[in-house]
C-alpha cells in the first residue's frame, strides 16, 4: 500500500471504532463521554511539542509555546474535570455491592 | 525513521483512548476509562521528550506546567452547574491549539521542504486544521459566553447575517485552496482569522437550550482538526485519538439531538429559516392555583407514589441536597419516589445525573424517561422542581411549538401536579406551559431551595 492509502485506511477504521466503542451509551453519560472525548483531543499537545521543538525561529517558538498552553490546558483540565464528575457516580458507602449490580441492570436496559 | 519501541508505545497509547472511549460509555467502568485515557496522554507526551532531541525543552516543560495548572485548576474550582460551559471552553482552546500548530507547520513546510514538493493533500490537512480549528475555538469562546451569560443565550440574528456566513464560507474554501496552489504564512494567518468569523456566525443564532449540542459537535469538529494535524505531522496517535473523538463526537451530538426531538440542521440553521429556535419569552397573566408549603406537604405526605421531575432551576437553587433529604423524610414514611430524568434536563444530556450524584442521590433512584414514562399513571403526585419544557405537553399538542416533537416525561398524566417555580416566566424554549393551568396542577412560587426547605419542615412535622 501506498502511504496515503495506509493512513487513509487507519482513518476509516478509526471512525467505525470511535462509532462502534460509544454507540451503547447511556443517556447518563453523555456529559461525562462528550467531557472525557474532549480530553483526548487535548492529545493536540504531542503535535505541539513536536512543532515547537523543532523550531529555529523566535515567532514561532512564541506560537508553538502558547499552543503548548493551550493543548495542556486542554487536555489536563479535560480529564480532571471529567474524573470529578464520575466521582460523583461512586458510592463509598456500604451498599457499594448493590449500588454496582444495580447500575448494571440499568446499562443492559439501555442496550436492550 | 521513528524508532520501532517508539511507534509502538504510540500504538499502545491510540488502543488506551479506545479502551478509555468504551470505558467512558459504562457508569461502572467510566472512571477507570477516562484514567486509561489520561495515562495514555500523559505517557504520549512524554516519548517525544524521550527519542527526540527537541530545543526549547525548558520553555516548553514551563508552558505545560501552565497550561497544566490552569486546567487544574479550572477543572477544580468550577462549579458542577456550569460544567457544560467549562467543557466548551477546554474544547476551545483544543481547537486554537489545533490551528496555531498547523500554522506553524505550514510554516515549515514552506520555508523548509521548498525544494521537494510537498504533496498537496498534506497542504489541504494543514489548511483544513487551521480553518476548521479557529472555527472551533471561536464558536466554543461563544457558547461559552452564552452559557455564562457573558451575553444574550437567545439567538443573535441580524440581517444580512446569512449573506455573510455564506460569503465567509466561499472565503475559507478560496483561502483553503490557495494555501493548496501556493503556500503562505500569510494565507494561512488569513484563512485563520476568517474561520474565527465562521465561527462566531455559526453559534450566534443558536438558542440557549440548543447551545449543548454545538458543544459537542464542535467538539468533534477539533476531533478532526487534531487528526488532520496528525496525518500533516504523521503522527498516528494524534491521527487515532482525533479521529476517535470526531466520530464518536459526531455520532453522540445525532444522538442528543434526537433526545430533543430535533435535527442538527434544523439546530444550526432554524434560526436562520425565520422559526427561532426560541419562542416569544413573556410571562403570561392567565390564573393558576397556587398553594402554601403546608398544603403541598400534605399532598406529598399521604401520597403512595411520588414522581421527582428535577430540572435546571433545581441546580441554579443549589437545591438539590435538600431535595434528596425530602425525598429521604418521604421515604421513611413508607412513599414509593424516584427522579424522572429527562434526556436533556439541566443544560446538556447527562448534566442533572452529575448534579444529583453530587447530592449523593443513589444511582438507583434516577430513573431515565423511556423506563419511567409508563409509570406516572399510577403516581399520585409529580413534584417538578425548576423544570418547564421537559414535562410540556405542547410537545406532543403543538404542531407549531419550537419544541414540538421532542420526548417528554408524562407527567401530565399524573392524578397531581406541582411545581416549585420562581415565576410564571416561560422555560428555556420560551414557551407557555399548558400543564402549569391544568384543575390538577398546583403551584409553589419561590426559590427552589427556599420552597424545598419549607415543605421538608412542613413534611417532617406531619
Amino acid at each position: 500500500m501506498s502511504e496515503p492509502v495506509v493512513w487513509l485506511t487507519i482513518f476509516v477504521l478509526s471512525v467505525f471504532v470511535g462509532i462502534e466503542v460509544i454507540s451503547k451509551v447511556s443517556s447518563t453519560l453523555h456529559t461525562p463521554l462528550m467531557s472525557g472525548a474532549n480530553a483526548i483531543h487535548g492529545i493536540i499537545l504531542l503535535g505541539a511539542v513536536l512543532v515547537t521543538g523543532t523550531t529555529d525561529n523566535d515567532v514561532a517558538l512564541v506560537v508553538g509555546l502558547i499552543a503548548i498552553v493551550l493543548a495542556a490546558v486542554n487536555m489536563v483540565g479535560g480529564f480532571v474535570v471529567t474524573d470529578r464528575m464520575l466521582q460523583m457516580f461512586v458510592r463509598k458507602k456500604p451498599k457499594v455491592s448493590t449500588k454496582a449490580s444495580g447500575s448494571t441492570g440499568s446499562t443492559s436496559t439501555d442496550a436492550a | 525513521m521513528t524508532p520501532i519501541w517508539v511507534q509502538l508505545a504510540y500504538l499502545a497509547c491510540a488502543v488506551c483512548f479506545i479502551l478509555a472511549l468504551k470505558g467512558l460509555s459504562g457508569p461502572r467502568t467510566a472512571r477507570m476509562g477516562n484514567l486509561v485515557g489520561a495515562a495514555g496522554a500523559v505517557v504520549a507526551v512524554t516519548i517525544p521528550f524521550l527519542y527526540l532531541d527537541l530545543d526549547h525543552v525548558p520553555l516548553m516543560l514551563g508552558a505545560i506546567a501552565v497550561g497544566t495548572g490552569g486546567g487544574v485548576v479550572g477543572a477544580r474550582t468550577v462549579q458542577m452547574t456550569q460544567m457544560p460551559q467549562m467543557v466548551a471552553l477546554f474544547n476551545g482552546v483544543g481547537g486554537g491549539a489545533a490551528a496555531l500548530v498547523a500554522l506553524l507547520e505550514l510554516h515549515e513546510l514552506v520555508s523548509v521542504d521548498s525544494a521537494e514538493a510537498v504533496s498537496w493533500f498534506v497542504l489541504a490537512a494543514t489548511a483544513f486544521t487551521i480553518a476548521v480549528g479557529s472555527v472551533s475555538f471561536a464558536g466554543s469562546i461563544v457558547t461559552f459566553a452564552k452559557l455564562q451569560e457573558l451575553m444574550t443565550s437567545r439567538p443573535v440574528v441580524f440581517p444580512g447575517l446569512p449573506a455573510v456566513f455564506a460569503l465567509s464560507l466561499v472565503a475559507t474554501l478560496g483561502l483553503s485552496v490557495s494555501t493548496v496552489a501556493s503556500p503562505a504564512v500569510t494565507i494561512g494567518v488569513v484563512l485563520a482569522l476568517v474561520g474565527l468569523v465562521v465561527g462566531v456566525l455559526l453559534v450566534l443564532p443558536v438558542g440557549g437550550a440548543d447551545v449543548p449540542i454545538v458543544i459537542s459537535l464542535l467538539n468533534a469538529f477539533t476531533g478532526l482538526t487534531v487528526a488532520a494535524g496528525g496525518y500533516v505531522l504523521e503522527n498516528v496517535v494524534l491521527l487515532v485519538a482525533g479521529t476517535l473523538v470526531g466520530a464518536s463526537g459526531t455520532f453522540l451530538t445525532m444522538l442528543m439531538a434526537r433526545a430533543m426531538g430535533r435535527s442538527v440542521a434544523n439546530i444550526l440553521f432554524g434560526a436562520l429559516r425565520g422559526g427561532s429556535t426560541l419562542g416569544a419569552g413573556e410571562a403570561s397573566d392567565r390564573p393558576v392555583r397556587s398553594a402554601g408549603p403546608q398544603d403541598i406537604a400534605i399532598l406529598l405526605g399521604y401520597a403512595d407514589r411520588v414522581i421527582i421531575v428535577p430540572g435546571y432551576g433545581l441546580a441554579v437553587a443549589q437545591a438539590q441536597h435538600t431535595l434528596r433529604e425530602l425525598v429521604e423524610v418521604l421515604m421513611a414514611r413508607g412513599t414509593k419516589v424516584d427522579y424522572a430524568i429527562h434526556p436533556v434536563a439541566g443544560r446538556m444530556p447527562g448534566h442533572m445525573n452529575v448534579l444529583l450524584a453530587e447530592a449523593q442521590v443513589p444511582y438507583e433512584q434516577l430513573q431515565e424517561m423511556d423506563e419511567i414514562n409508563g409509570e406516572f399513571k399510577q403516581a399520585d403526585v409529580v413534584l417538578v422542581v425548576g423544570a418547564n419544557d421537559v414535562v410540556n405537553p405542547a410537545a406532543k399538542t403543538t404542531p407549531g411549538a419550537p419544541i414540538y416533537g421532542m420526548p417528554i416525561l408524562n407527567a401530565d398524566e399524573a392524578k397531581q401536579v406541582v411545581f416549585l417555580k420562581r415565576s410564571m416566566r416561560p422555560g428555556f424554549a420560551g414557551i407557555e406551559n399548558e400543564l402549569l393551568f391544568d384543575p390538577r396542577t398546583t403551584l409553589l412560587f419561590g426559590d427552589a431551595k427556599e420552597s424545598l426547605g419549607k415543605l421538608l419542615n412542613a413534611v417532617k412535622a406531619l
